[in-house]
């Protein structure tokens, strides 16, 4: 099934290309502190290019299905009070790469945010980083401006998601089978690149993606994936971009269709959205990540009282949710789809959110075992 | 009924009212009233004079004998130098004790008093030269001194002692007066002639003194030729603080730059009564006692007292507890005039009088003459019109003038269009000087001065001036200090009373950028100064201690205080701009360091040579938008404080941004101050005379900066140069501390008083 079944041993493919992959993003980095030295040298004002990661900038490709990053350009300059202090903190970041891939190791966010801590110079206790945050924007600014993936700045997130099934991978030399993987799952990286994660071998016909981790729990402790020959993955809410990525992959290179299982309620709708076409301050990465042709199985707005849920699992919308609903509804992509507008009337219209965890009141096992079955025969899903 | 047939004096109605007699009858009362004596009456009403109380008592009585001293130095033409000694009589009292007796010494360098005047000037009440005239001066009614003599004679029953030398190289009398309150005349216990003038005694009273002494800076015969001492023993209380002998002293100094003063205070505080307000310049002194020992001889003023010209500006200075008010200016106040009274400024039974008076003295001379004789901005031509509407002719003698047509006469007078009264009877103190003066006693970042044209209220000719110091030392969350004079006298009760406290409330100091509760003083690290000359200050008491509440004089202040104001916004707007560039260039170059060794680390690039591009670029930035900020507003010139007139900036260390690499000094605000001072400095003219000499070469050195500075600039490389002029004015600064002024290179820091140079001596921080 694996279409990139790897012929040479993992390792030296990996490290051949890691290899590449560094000296590529070496490049750039110099680049940027070429530009930098040379303006201040030749007397010109030194800045940096960042293209703009707001939602003015972010274009909905409706041919690809996916959101893009437009064109537009912030030039932050080392004389401009407001972003001296950035301008100074990308160096530094940029500078802390340099390193990471001169040792060939990575560095979480966190770590990175440790490695360009320290008093700036010649003042009273000044520290180049105030928080965490602003060390993770610096480093998006600097994986937009050089056009460079997280992972080929060395640089990975906290690992959260998780993944059992009819699949077997290779994770960095190591061949991981999915269907052993106890109670539980395989945890999900932060960098699903082909350099890291291959698939070798893969029985599975479809993926079934839900939003938590205890949904995920039911379904693996029912052999879901076993019965039904599939892939179960989960993100615990939004997805990092590790699990999309791996989505992404499976559903590109094995082929394999992405079922959502996700609650009714706006974030949900969200969670599918991002998943499908990528998110704003992400949108420099939907080319990678977005999954067009993701669909959504539930839970729907009709399934109160198609599955005749009890009173008692209604969560009643607040304020921020139905503004939150209308926001969604205007989305490019859901606001010509029919199906979504009335799903999303829908939910208005009974003025309360459902969770996935509500078809337990039916029965323990209804979702595994009648509920997701029952759609995927149906062919019943939202896309 | 007794009550209504009597003089009102309520001395003799205690005297009825004991009275044990069931009925009184006109003739048991005639038996009783008789005359009452003016000291008989004023050593009842003592408070009435300013001896309230026992520390009241001791200040009164050093202001009314400092005061005399400094009128009749100046009238004498004489550069006063005035020594006031307070020697504690009872140095063994109880720690609580909240008196003691004092003996008081005012000892000047006047003209001293002939010998048959002595008795009249010390020993009685309302007599003295000063009433009956519309002249400024110090002094008004006559009461002062002899009033503070009653006092010691009352509280301690000892005499006055005056020594007084009027001829340089004769003996001086040697007086010791007792008053006699029934009779006002003074009772003469001792009278001979001595050579103990000034007294020997006092030179060894002290260390202090004595140091003093063997230097010839105390009492020494060559400073005081000629002059008068008095001591009073007295009942009083010294402490420091507000309303005390020191701040009086102070201020006194401050409005007086002309004048050196030296102050030997007591060896002891007496127990304290309430909380101490501390003075303007405490924590200042404090440092000049830690400097004493090693204080530059220079400094201090020249013994010669014509040819003084100290190197430094004036400071306080104490030397073995002896306090030392030195002399800032070398030129005495210009002579006054003394003026007839305008005829709007009298009233209808001074007219009476006055008509009486010249029928008298002129032999029955006419109405007319009488006009044009006694009154001033009386034309013949007006004097014959006032003459015509009373019904008299040119001719009419004064005698023939009836009750009536005085009357007439007034109400002429008041509708009257006249001229008003001259005003060169008025010597202000002159922005110069008051700027000297509060250079001396306040130790602020700017100061502000000016003088309004002389008005006129009652008649009376009067002009004000104001000042204010802002910054520095003064303590930033306090109310604003008001500090009075008039005449040159420093007001110290009474402060709401006064017209001068209302126009301080009544100016709306928001708009200069300070805080400014209402119908209150405003807040903030500000010294406002305010001094009325006139030839005579309405006091709302005879104890003067606040000017009265005319209209036209609260006017005047506040648009005295309202010039100072401006000046003073116009600083702090400039200082608001000057800090706010500051801070954006200290942003940039805090983080230029690191991002020269970020990308060095990246790309191998020359570490410093990229600081240095990056660090030009910064100062060019920076440079560019101060120029931008002088266009934006009004003309450059205009937006520098340092170029406004009567206007004195004190560069201070916390307006300057700190250089962030000690290699490479930045732009600092410092330099721009030392070239603003020398650019004005360049501009004044060499005629004019200058306040505190500058010596030749220091004048040179700072033209030599000066054209170096000019050069620079043209050639482009500005902030280097500016750079360069910085370092040169404050890295030589230190050397010239110990030998002031030898070569050009060693030129000490300047500061700029009122467009000329002077140098400062311990460099900004005394400020």
């Amino acid at each position: 099934m694996a279409k990139k079944a790897p012929a040479q041993t993992p390792s030296a493919n990996n490290s051949k290309h890691a290899r590449e992959r560094d000296k590529k993003t070496m490049g750039k980095i110099v680049g940027l502190a070429d530009d930098v030295a040379k303006r201040a040298l030749g007397g010109k004002e030194p800045t940096i290019d960042i293209p703009t990661r707001t939602k003015s900038n972010t274009i909905w490709n409706s041919k690809r299905g996916i959101l893009q990053m437009g064109d537009a350009v912030a030039t932050r300059e080392l004389f401009n009070l407001n972003q001296a202090k950035q301008f100074m903190q990308t160096c530094l970041h940029a500078n802390s790469i340099r390193e990471l891939i001169d040792v060939e190791k990575t560095l979480s966010l966190r770590g990175m945010f440790y490695k360009g801590l320290h008093t700036v110079a010649g003042t009273n206790g000044e520290k180049t980083f105030a928080d965490q945050d602003e060390s993770d924007g610096i480093l998006e600014d600097l994986e937009v401006s050089m056009s460079s993936l997280r992972e080929e700045l060395h640089i990975f997130a906290k690992k959260r998601g998780t993944m059992a099934g009819n699949i077997t991978i290779v994770d960095t030399g190591d061949e991981i089978d999915c269907r052993r993987m106890g109670s539980g799952g395989y945890a999900i990286p932060s960098i699903c690149e082909p350099d890291v994660i291959q698939f070798k071998k893969c029985e599975a016909k479809f993926v079934l993606h839900v939003e938590k981790d205890t949904v995920w729990g039911r379904f693996n402790e029912d052999r879901f994936w076993q019965k039904h020959n599939c892939i179960l993955t989960e993100g615990s809410g939004q997805p990092t971009r590790g699990v999309r990525r791996l989505l992404r992959r499976l559903n590109e290179e094995l082929g394999l269709p992405i079922y959502c299982l996700l609650d009714c309620d706006p974030w949900g709708h969200y969670i599918y959205s991002v998943i499908k076409q990528g998110s704003i301050s992400l949108a420099f990465e939907s080319e990678r990540l977005a999954i067009p042709d993701a669909k959504f199985i539930g839970i729907r707005s009709k399934d109160y009282k198609a599955c005749n849920l009890s009173d008692d699992v209604q969560i009643d919308l607040t304020d921020t949710d139905r503004k939150r609903a209308g926001e969604i509804a205007a989305y490019p992509w859901f606001e010509k789809h029919k199906g979504w507008q009335k799903e999303i009337a829908g939910m208005l219209e009974n003025g309360f959110k459902m969770e996935v965890e509500s078809l337990t009141s039916k029965a323990i096992s209804y979702v595994t075992e009648e509920y997701v079955p029952q759609r995927l025969k149906d062919k019943d899903w939202l896309d | 009924m007794s009550v209504t047939t009597q003089s009102g004096s309520e001395i003799e109605s205690k005297m009825t009212k004991t009275t044990k007699a069931p009925h009184a009858t006109a003739e048991s009362m005639a038996t009783k009233q008789r005359d009452i004596s003016v000291s008989e009456f004023f050593a009842k009403n003592r408070h009435l004079l300013g001896f309230d109380n026992p520390r009241k008592a001791l200040l009164t009585t050093v202001k009314e004998a400092v005061d005399n001293s400094l009128d009749a130095c100046e009238e004498a033409g004489i550069l006063p130098d005035i020594t006031v000694v307070i020697e504690d009589l009872q140095p063994d009292r109880a720690a609580a004790a909240k008196s003691s007796r004092y003996r008081v010494t005012v000892v000047d360098n006047g003209p001293g008093i002939v010998r048959k005047q002595v008795e009249n000037v010390f020993g009685r009440l309302l007599f003295g030269s000063k009433f009956h005239r519309l002249k400024m001066s110090r002094g008004q009614q006559g009461i002062g001194i002899s009033a503070a003599g009653m006092y010691g004679l009352i509280t301690t029953g000892k005499p006055m002692m005056i020594q007084t030398r009027p001829h340089a190289h004769k003996q001086a009398h040697h007086i010791e007066l007792a008053m006699n309150t029934k009779t006002n005349r003074a009772e003469v216990t001792v009278d001979e002639e001595t050579d103990d003038f000034p007294l020997q005694r006092l030179r060894n009273l002290t260390t202090g003194t004595r140091e003093l002494a063997t230097s010839n800076e105390f009492l020494s015969h060559t400073q005081y030729p000629t002059g008068t001492s008095v001591s009073i023993e007295m009942e009083g209380r010294y402490q420091k603080g507000r309303g005390s002998v020191d701040e009086f002293l102070e201020l006194t100094a401050i409005a007086n730059p002309h004048a050196r003063i030296t102050l030997v205070p007591p060896t002891r505080e007496s127990a304290a009564e309430e909380d101490d307000v501390p003075l303007l310049t405490k924590k200042a002194k404090k440092k000049d006692d830690e400097e004493a020992p090693k204080a530059d001889p220079n400094s201090l003023p020249d013994p010669n007292l014509t040819k003084e010209a100290p190197a430094g500006p004036t400071t306080t200075t104490e030397v073995g507890g002896v306090i030392i008010f030195p002399r800032g200016v070398a030129e005495l106040p210009p002579e006054t005039k003394e003026i007839q009274p305008h005829p709007k400024g009298i009233e209808l039974g001074t007219l009476l009088q006055m008509l009486k008076d010249f029928q008298e003295a002129s032999g029955d001379s006419t109405l007319y003459k009488f006009l044009q004789e006694q009154f001033c901005r009386v034309s013949p031509d007006t004097a014959s019109d006032f003459c015509k509407a009373i019904g008299a002719t040119s001719r009419t003698k004064v005698s023939d003038i009836e009750p009536q047509q005085a009357e007439k006469l007034y109400k002429e007078f008041q509708e009257a269009k006249l001229a008003p009264p001259p005003t060169d009877c008025l010597a202000p103190i002159g922005v110069r000087q008051l700027l000297a003066g509060l250079l001396k006693g306040v130790r602020a970042e700017f100061y502000a001065a000016s003088s309004r044209e002389a008005a006129v209220y009652r008649g009376r000719p009067f002009q004000i001036e104001a000042a204010i110091a802002f910054g520095g030392q003064l303590r930033a969350d306090d109310q604003a200090r008001v500090i009075r004079f008039a005449n040159r006298v420093p007001l110290l009760f009474q402060q709401s009373a006064c017209s001068s406290f209302k126009s301080v409330t009544e100016t709306n100091w928001r708009n200069y950028d300070l805080q400014h509760p209402r119908a209150s003083l405003p807040v903030g690290p500000l010294v406002i100064m305010i001094h009325m000359a006139s030839v005579w200050v309405p006091f709302t008491s005879e104890s003067k201690e606040a000017i009265a509440d005319y209209d036209e004089i609260r006017k005047e202040m506040k648009l005295a205080l309202m010039e100072c104001g401006r000046k003073l916004g116009t600083y702090l707007r400039k200082r608001a701009k000057m800090k706010r560039e500051g801070e954006r260039r200290d942003v940039f170059q805090k983080y230029i360091g690191e991002i020269a060794k970020a990308v060095s680390a990246i790309n191998s690039v020359d570490t410093k040579k990229l600081y240095e591009a990056l660090l030009d670029q910064a100062r060019k930035k920076t440079a560019i938008a101060d120029l931008q900020l002088d266009e934006d507003g009004k003309a450059v010139k205009e937006e520098d404080p340092a170029d406004q007139e009567g206007v004195i900036v004190v560069a201070s260390e916390s307006t300057m941004p700190v250089p962030v690499d000690s290699d490479a000094p930045p732009v600092g605000k410092l330099s721009k101050a030392e070239a603003a001072a020398l650019k004005v400095a360049a501009m004044a003219k060499d005629d004019e005379p200058t306040l505190l000499d500058v010596k030749p070469a220091k004048r040179q050195a700072a033209e030599k900066t000066r054209a170096t500075k000019n050069t620079a600039t043209k050639g482009g490389d500005k902030p280097a140069a500016k750079q360069a002029s910085a370092k040169q004015t404050t890295a030589k600064a230190p050397p010239s501390r110990s030998s002031p002024a030898k070569t050009a290179t060693e030129k000490p820091k300047m500061r700029l008083v009122n467009g000329k140079l002077v140098p400062v001596q311990d460099g900004p921080k005394l400020f």
